[in-house]
């Protein structure tokens, strides 16, 4: 039976995290961190993931101030629970476009031994001028660009992992590319996994094909079964023609779930989390990133605005913004007027996420559905409350799939590679 | 001043690369138990070694008092990441982080990034200094209450407390706000060796611990009221300052020298920093020159750390603890505390306070 691979996301800073919520605890305080990754390990997990960003996000030329915000820098946290964790996999988002091949790989490489063999990169590549703001280069580089260097970055990262022997012994490396100029020798020798994991999370046709030559998994927002076996299709299919099998990589879309001990109070959970997560306030926000203006004088539980949205808005900063606001509007307007739903309950139907509402039961048995068809090697389980959003999770559901042989129940390795049942990279020198 | 200021060790634990996280732990701990204020940990792009702010971000979960100061360089690297990692370390210790900034001047390290060449040490130690000015900057942009979770508002922050720092430097600029929190101790603390020239004026602008090389007590005085003075010309309070007199330390084989004194005793020799003689001399050693008022303290770098640390931590501390020279445990737990050093203010949140009063 193919077996799954699940990961842990710690919530941090995003607009799905329930705050308000009388469990939630500190996003940034140690004991957060560690109270999830002993989670994920106790569960048996293979990664405990965080994500990354790098200014913080603006609305409407301020300080968005809804949702959670702040957070530590991915491999200093890292770091410090590989002191807490044995076994369990440690993944940072870290930017391509604001670091530099010989640090980063270094600070890699040094993960991986202080954790023996459990640190994996998940590269990502968003910039613009808004986050260059706070760097040496600013935001100088093109969206055609990003992934150029993103390939290049890792593929030069592992020019400098292969520049130790095997066996110890370090020679010069010399890399002279479009994006960068580096030689020299490296100061890491070779980690317990040879080269950290790579992951690569993007969505693309030069993200999926960066992924398909360079990653080791991919992290991705398909988390339906008719979109995730499209694109486990379409992904899969790509490798071929740099040498690899489909089993190198791992595809894993990022998914909510809500457990009740029936379906139908499951249910019930998820409405009341969804009403949670978008606050009157919340819904008023989330209808100015599609319009891109300013929308704070409508009522949340009024009707939706009849203007149109502003297709050019600078309104939204720091995230991505909503790729056709004008088709969104329509719908959004489409689905008021049959449902007779005001702003708030317009936003709660139509941003919904949540990928499995269930049962523990009649979760695992879905999860299985999922990697046994083909739209996922696994999950990367993205909780609505920090730190013990998958406390549930593990006690119910993990035990329900072991039994089923759909997950391991111990590992049987102490580095990530081999929880994802990866080779170690053949040394390059 | 008087004699009677509390002293203040701190060890470094490198020494030849280790890769592992067991012996670093080890001898974190064994200079805890001796309750020394700081472990540090060197680095350098230049020379085989893991990176040091991660290695003691490892150690912070295994030990639970002690001060942790990795070397982090400033040449090649983003002054907005460098601030965002020490204040992680700061957030992951529980307030016992600091970070010992350093430059990189060779052409060898500059080739491993390929950015820009090496350039003349002074303007190094001048964007080393701006890089800690950002730094304490963006430490600073979150005021400490700034998260509110205000439930009726919909409000997780306050943005008000929220700050641009909209820094310009010689070579980089930082629009700001930090994406960390302030940590714990407000602002981890600081330190820089004040050896060299430019690297003294930076030292004593933005360091709260400076590090100084002197073969006598005399030497070392004068190098402590050079560095207070260039301070408070710079409008510091002095007393805000950590003068620390480095030494690298050789203690043998012998529990103490045959007859301990001037001649067969400690010699300083080298640079003036290096120091050989057993565990009871050094202890003399320090012992002197403290009382003598020279020094706030001193940083010991063992030359071989397995051996000389256990030697440092049981012989030398043991016997300045006998003596009431140097503490017998934590009083405090963050790094700050130990050191004496107040919490700073928020430079953001005392100017909207004396705004609003004025
Ligand atoms: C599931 C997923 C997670 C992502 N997480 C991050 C993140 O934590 N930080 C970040 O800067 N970008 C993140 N991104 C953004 C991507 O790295 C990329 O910049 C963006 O999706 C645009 O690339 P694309 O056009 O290939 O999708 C994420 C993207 C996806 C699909």
């Amino acid at each position: 039976m193919k077996q799954m691979h699940l990961a842990a996301h710690f919530p941090g800073v995003n607009s799905t995290t329930v705050w308000a919520d009388p469990r939630s605890r500190s996003q940034i305080d140690f004991a957060s961190f560690e109270h999830l990754a002993r989670t994920a390990e106790r569960g048996r997990f293979d990664f405990f993931f965080l994500a990354e960003g790098l200014r913080l996000r603006e609305h409407n030329g301020r300080i968005h101030d809804l949702d959670v915000v702040g957070r530590p820098e991915s491999l200093t946290v890292l770091n410090a629970l590989a002191a807490v964790t044995d076994r369990l996999g440690l993944a940072a988002t870290v930017n391509a476009t604001f670091n530099e091949p010989y640090e980063l790989a270094r600070r890699l490489a040094t993960l991986d031994h202080l954790s023996g063999g459990r640190a994996a990169w998940n590269v990502v590549t968003s910039s613009d001028a808004f986050t260059g703001e706070n760097f040496r280069r600013g935001g100088y580089l093109d969206r055609a660009d990003r992934y150029t260097r993103a390939a290049e970055f890792v593929s030069t990262a592992r020019e400098l992992w292969d520049s130790w022997t095997p066996d110890g012994t370090s020679r010069p490396f010399a890399h002279s590319g479009q994006h960068f100029e580096v030689s020299g020798e490296f100061t890491v020798p070779r980690s317990p996994q040879g080269h950290p994991v790579v992951i690569q999370a993007g969505d693309s046709d030069e993200g999926r094909e960066f992924a398909a030559s360079a990653a080791d998994v991919i992290f991705t927002r398909h988390g339906t079964l008719e979109a995730g076996r499209v694109f486990y299709a379409d992904v899969k299919e790509r490798l071929a023609k740099y040498g690899r099998q489909p089993d190198d990589l791992k595809i894993m879309p990022g998914v909510t779930v809500v457990l009740g001990d029936t379906d139908a109070e499951a249910q019930q959970n998820a409405a009341e989390i969804r009403r949670q997560q978008v606050s009157p306030q919340n819904a008023i926000l989330a209808l100015e990133q599609v319009w891109g203006r300013d929308l704070s004088s409508y009522d949340p539980d009024g009707p939706l605005p009849d203007i149109e949205p502003d297709p050019d808005s600078g309104l939204v900063k720091g995230r991505v913004r909503v790729a056709d606001p004008l088709a969104v509007a329509a719908r959004w307007r489409a689905l008021s007027a049959a449902k007779g739903l005001s702003i708030r309950q317009t936003v709660i139907e139509s941003t919904a996420r949540q990928s499995f509402i269930g049962s523990p039961q009649s979760v695992a048995a879905e999860l299985e559905t999922f990697v046994s068809t083909d739209a996922a090697d696994g999950f990367i389980l993205v909780p609505h409350l920090t730190p013990g959003g998958l406390d549930d999770f593990v006690d119910r559901v993990v035990p329900l799939l072991q039994e089923r042989g759909a997950f391991r129940s111990e590992y049987t390795g102490s580095t990530l590679r081999s929880h994802l049942g990866l080779a170690e990279p053949v040394w390059k020198g | 001043m008087s004699a009677t200021r509390p002293l203040h060790l701190a060890a470094e634990i490198g020494g030849p690369p280790r890769y592992d996280a067991d012996s670093h732990v080890a001898l974190a701990r064994l200079a805890e138990q001796g309750a020394l204020d700081f472990v540090t940990l060197g680095d350098s792009f230049a020379r085989p070694g893991p990176d040091a702010l991660a290695v003691l971000a490892r150690v912070a979960p295994a030990t639970t008092r002690i001060g942790l100061v990795p070397t982090v360089t400033t040449t090649h690297t983003e002054p907005f990441h460098v601030s965002s990692a020490v204040a992680t370390l700061d957030w992951v210790s529980g307030g016992r982080a600091g970070w010992h900034a350093d430059v990189s001047t060779t052409e060898a390290e500059a080739r491993l990034f390929g950015r820009r060449g090496a350039a003349p040490a002074a303007a190094l130690w001048q964007e080393a200094g701006e890089t800690a000015d950002v730094g304490a900057r963006l430490w600073d942009s979150w005021e400490d209450d700034a998260e509110i979770r205000d439930v009726a508002t919909g409000r997780f922050i306050d943005r008000d407390k929220l700050h641009y720092v909209d820094f310009e430097g010689s070579t980089f600029s930082v629009r700001g706000p930090a994406i960390v929190p302030r940590p714990p101790q407000g602002r981890p603390v600081t330190v820089f060796d004040g050896t060299g020239g430019p690297a003294r004026e930076s030292a004593a602008r933005y360091a709260d611990v400076v590090y100084v090389r002197a073969t006598s007590p005399e030497q070392a005085a004068s190098l402590r009221a050079d560095v207070r003075r260039i301070a408070a010309a710079h409008g510091r309070d002095p007393d805000t300052l950590r003068v620390l007199v480095a030494l690298t330390v050789d203690l043998g084989d012998a529990e103490t020298a045959p007859e301990p004194g001037l001649e067969s005793g400690p010699q300083l020799a080298g640079r003036g920093t290096y120091f050989r003689g057993g565990p009871v001399d050094l202890a003399e050693l320090i012992t002197q020159w403290h009382r003598g008022g020279a020094v706030d303290g001193f940083h010991l770098t063992p030359i071989t750390p397995e051996r000389d640390l256990e030697r440092i931590v049981n012989g030398t501390v043991a016997l300045l603890q006998h003596r009431s020279l140097f503490r017998t445990f934590y009083p405090g737990g963050t790094l700050r505390e130990h050191l004496r050093l107040a919490r700073p203010a928020n430079r953001y949140a005392h100017a909207r306070t004396a705004g609003a009063t004025s």
